[in-house]
């Protein structure tokens, strides 16, 4: 079959959801790539890339939509484009299916199957086509440089012989993938970086990207379905607008991210908040296209409150960056592309039976198949039962009881071995004894001295004692000089061969200790 | 030399010796403690040679230069891989001299000793050979093993229990009628019985025991030291021969509890029978090529590098080591988790490290660095498994379960770099292959590394 993008005809749009790159891997997979003649342009892939990867590359859009079988796309197609397809087609692109029940229909009038990119699940096994995320991780990225763009002032503190300069200090509000990559750059950049969000089990997250995460005293777990926060209650909203209100006569860029899928965004960052900021501060707004966290945003333009204070209301932050976001957004695709064509054979499988699949795919064989079904998989484990922890009473306990146990387990041994050495005595002479006491002097010495041996040197150590046990040579140098000639062979040979252990041992020690460097 | 003066020269080499087991408590000490062993050693033969009790010059001057220059051909030309197979080779040379010691000094033996010292005298002659013929054919044994020249199974005869609690009976009713003087024989054919009881024992013990093993014959070495100084009355010999057993002993020690096995159990050879079947696994090893691996490598800010008996096999230290300044060279912090049984002896992968240059700070113990799995972006695992396997601490019925294991599959991603889908040495099953977040790096360790140095700057 024929996977293919056309041109985005949605004013602005420059991604695109084929790239040279992903055809290639397409191909891999069985399919023949087309492209719409310019389709690449505004990513910046020329149609002669696309020619090196083995697209066949068709010159309007007519001629598109009779070549190809399966149109991947960006934005959702408009009702006239729809009406324009023929029947029959497969569609993957993002479709907003909740806002847009008559491109639904009119999907479903044409007989098209069609995923929607951003109903795929937010499951592990998903991850890899989660283009939501993607685009996420890139408006995050981008809403950083375009604030420091409108800035006047450096991200990171300096003292210069110029003066000091303070570190910019930039709140994010909304730790999803665009927040956590805005703290990373933002952090990466210099700043003071700051992070809000309802759901408290993010803090842990906000602060491994360094930000500090802005508490808020008030038990509310926010965290809704599928990984995204839930609305939440007004006693809780004021006490957040109270906080924000604090934060918002310190910081000097507020980022917002706050959108719940399929809902308007909340009003966050009220006008009275924009109004008590330094002038010069600048506030991004992520959810400018479903109307804005902050009360002056104006979608797609920058405005200036009457302070001074810049509110950028794109909505056009990946196309922003359209090379990079067309390599991951056909990416996603290509993984999507994947999971339907087990076979690698170029025909695509429509598993329903498949959670990922079925999610995101919104009309199929004549049916509208929007809402779908919850998922069976939850998105996230819960987090485990916290176990029991011991009061440091208990532990106190268990350490005396161990004392106490090895205390008696060491009378024990000494009062057996007292009595033992009181039998040997008995009967043992004298000279016997004082070879005695050296000998279990020795060996307390020796394991005093052993224990404090480091694990890494086992093998030397090992190689050293074996040398030194070559001590027996002494009793072969005293038994040499015997009148018996079989006594002076045996002996000689042991001199001999206690030697080799000698000198072997040492020097393969000495050997292996030389190898030991620091770094 | 006077008596007095050999007393005090060997009151001297018995402090240096321990100074020298001492000094072995870190890298930089240790390679100035070897030199006190090393005075310690000449001032004893030295002192012994120059006493009055001596003769025979004649024999004593050849025989040491012989084996001087044996032991140093035989130190300097030893791969760092087969160090494990030379100290089990040079522990049989001890056993079998307090073998011949014990007999001559039957033969021959001291000169004005009461009826009670004569039959202690006995007691200990007998004693003295037993150890030292049971260290000399088990070292040999342990050696073949080592060396691969004897298969690594373990040898499991049926009754084997049976056979060496007779053998060994049979060699207490030897000595007995050799205490009441019976005759010359009764040593001689004990010591038989004592080779066959070492081999034996040595050759029911399986591979992954050898650490134990050679440790264990450590520390017999020690005791047949100890015992012949009893036997010739030298206090040097017994306190030297004390401090060897117990050094062996001690790591023997350290070894099984590492392995969680009991030391009897693993000196009566064979693993201990479980309970039950396996746990089954479900999921499927996948492989990867040095493409992917490279990729993840660099992506990674925290490696940590998991040798085993793999490595040393395939003599993949020197890629590892590369590999390792080559990563650390980008700023990634690059550590190795040794296992404490890694390898067939007490700190192999330690030295084989070492010889690779891979600077020793960077080398951890399991309890150094098990909790630091979770922050580790990728685990290379060369030639480990079964210290690597989860099964130790989830599958009650595993036959290492209970062992302490390193907790790799906490890290994000792991590489398993493995010749081929096989069983570790215990035979168990590991169902880290079959995580998510493992990925199989077939091949021979070396070629495994070599392919993936081309695709490191």
């Amino acid at each position: 079959m024929k996977i293919g993008a056309p041109r985005e005809l949605f004013e602005g749009e420059c991604r695109v959801a084929l790239t040279p790159d992903s055809a290639v891997q397409l191909q891999k997979l069985g399919y023949d790539c087309v492209i719409e003649s310019g389709a690449g342009v505004g990513a910046r892939y020329s149609d002669d890339a696309y020619r090196e990867a083995g697209v066949e590359v068709v010159a309007d859009a007519a001629a598109f939509y009779a070549a190809t079988d399966i149109i991947a796309r960006v934005r959702a197609p408009s009702l006239d484009e729809v009406a324009a397809m023929p029947e029959g087609k497969k569609l993957i692109s993002f479709l907003a299916p909740a806002q847009e029940p008559e491109l639904l229909e009119a999907l479903k009038s044409k007989n098209t199957s069609a995923i929607a990119m951003e109903m795929v699940p937010r499951i592990s096994r998903a991850q890899k086509m989660d283009a939501l995320s993607s685009m996420a991780n890139i408006a995050g990225y981008r809403s950083v440089i375009e604030a420091g763009n409108n800035f006047g002032r450096f991200f990171t503190g300096q003292i210069t012989a110029a003066g000091k300069v303070p570190p910019a200090k930039v709140l994010v509000i909304g730790a999803g993938v665009a927040g956590l990559a805005a703290i990373g750059t933002a952090q990466s950049l210099g700043a003071i970086v700051r992070a809000f969000d309802v759901r408290p089990e993010v803090a842990e997250q906000i602060e491994s990207m360094g930000a500090s995460f802005v508490y808020l005293d008030f038990t509310e777990d926010g965290a809704g379905d599928g990984g995204y926060a839930a609305p939440s209650s007004p006693e809780f909203r004021e006490k957040q607008l109270e906080c924000f209100r604090e934060q918002a006569k310190e910081v000097d860029i507020v980022i917002t991210t706050a959108l719940i899928p399929g809902r308007d965004a909340p009003k966050l960052w009220l006008e009275d908040m924009v109004l008590s900021m330094k002038p010069g501060s600048v506030v991004v707004d992520l959810a400018a296209e479903r109307g804005g966290n902050c009360d002056l945003t104006v979608m797609d333009e920058i405005v200036e409150s009457a302070n001074g204070v810049r509110i950028i209301g794109y909505t056009d932050f990946p196309s922003r960056m359209a090379t990079q976001a067309s390599n991951l957004y056909s990416t996603n695709i290509r993984h999507m592309m994947t999971d339907l064509t087990p076979e690698k054979d170029g025909q695509p499988m429509w598993n329903m039976e498949d959670d990922v699949i079925r999610t995101a795919t919104v009309t199929h064989e004549g049916e509208v198949t929007f809402p779908p079904p919850p998922l069976k998989v939850a998105a996230q484990a819960k987090p485990a039962a916290k176990t029991v922890e011991k009061t440091p009473e208990e532990i106190k306990a268990e350490e005396v009881a161990a004392m106490k146990k090895a205390g008696q387990q060491q009378t024990a041994l000494l009062v057996g071995g007292g009595l033992l050495m009181l039998l040997i005595g008995a009967y043992a002479p004298a000279s016997f004894m004082q070879h005695f006491i050296v000998f279990v002097l020795a060996c307390f010495i020796g394991f005093q001295v052993i224990w404090n041996v480091s694990h890494a040197l086992h093998t030397p150590l090992m190689a050293v004692t074996n040398a030194i046990s070559g001590i027996v040579i002494l009793g072969a140098l005293l038994q040499v000089g015997s009148s018996s000639g079989l006594v002076t062979f045996l002996a000689a040979i042991s001199v001999l061969i206690a030697s080799i252990n000698i000198v072997g041992g040492f020097m393969v020690t000495r050997r292996m200790l030389a190898m030991f460097q620091k770094s | 030399m006077s008596t007095g003066l050999v007393t005090a020269s060997y009151i001297a080499a018995s402090v240096l010796f321990i100074l020298s087991l001492g000094g072995l408590s870190n890298q930089e000490k240790a390679k100035r403690a070897v030199w006190f062993g090393i005075v310690g050693m000449a001032i004893a033969v030295l002192a012994t040679v120059a006493s009055d009790k001596v003769s025979g010059l004649g024999w004593i001057i050849p025989m040491i230069a012989i084996g001087a220059v044996a032991g140093a051909i035989v130190a300097q030309r030893v791969e760092m891989t087969g160090m494990p197979q030379l100290v089990a080779a040079l522990h049989c040379f001890v056993g079998l001299a307090a073998v011949f010691i014990g007999i001559n000094s039957e033969i021959d033996p001291p000169q004005g000793l009461s009826d009670v010292e004569k039959s202690i005298h006995s007691v200990e002659v007998f004693i003295g050979v037993f150890i030292g013929a049971i260290t000399f054919t088990g070292s040999i044994v342990a050696y073949g093993k080592l060396a691969g020249s004897i298969d690594g199974k373990a040898l499991t005869l049926p009754g084997r229990h049976m056979i060496n609690l007779g053998m060994l009976v049979a060699s207490l009713i030897l000595g007995l009628m050799f205490f009441s003087h019976v005759g010359i024989w009764t040593l001689l054919l004990m010591t038989v019985i004592a080779f066959v009881i070492g081999a034996h024992l040595v050759m029911a013990i399986g591979g992954a025991d050898m650490p134990v093993v050679v440790s264990m014959l450590n520390s017999y070495s020690g005791w047949a030291a100890a015992a012949t100084g009893f036997m010739l009355g030298n206090d040097l010999l017994i306190v030297t021969g004390a401090l060897v057993g117990s050094s062996g002993a001690i790591l023997s020690y350290i070894m099984c509890k590492a392995m969680n096995r009991n030391f009897v159990s693993v000196i009566l050879g064979g693993f201990g029978g479980t309970s039950g079947p396996a746990m089954e696994i479900d999921g499927e090893q996948i492989a990867i090529d040095a493409g992917g691996v490279a990729v993840a490598l660099e992506d990674a800010d925290s490696v940590i590098i998991v040798p085993g008996y793999g490595m040393a096999v395939a003599q993949a230290q020197a890629s590892v080591s590369e590999l390792t300044r080559r990563l650390r060279a980008k700023g990634k912090n690059v550590r190795f988790a040794i296992h404490p049984v890694a390898g067939r002896l007490p700190g192999h992968m330690n030295v084989l490290l070492a010889e690779a240059k891979v600077p020793y700070d960077i080398v951890m113990e399991m309890d150094e660095i098990n909790e630091d799995f979770p922050e580790t972006d990728v685990v290379m695992v060369v030639g480990s498994n079964d210290t690597v396997n989860p099964g130790a601490q989830d599958d009650p019925n595993s036959p290492i379960a209970g062992m302490p294991v390193l907790e790799v599959w906490k890290a994000k991603q792991v590489f398993v770099s493995k010749r081929g889908s096989g069983a570790g040495y215990s035979g168990a099953e590991n169902p880290l292959f079959f995580k998510d977040n493992t990925r199989m790096f077939y091949g021979d360790a070396k070629a495994s590394l070599d392919a993936l140095l081309q695709q490191i700057s």
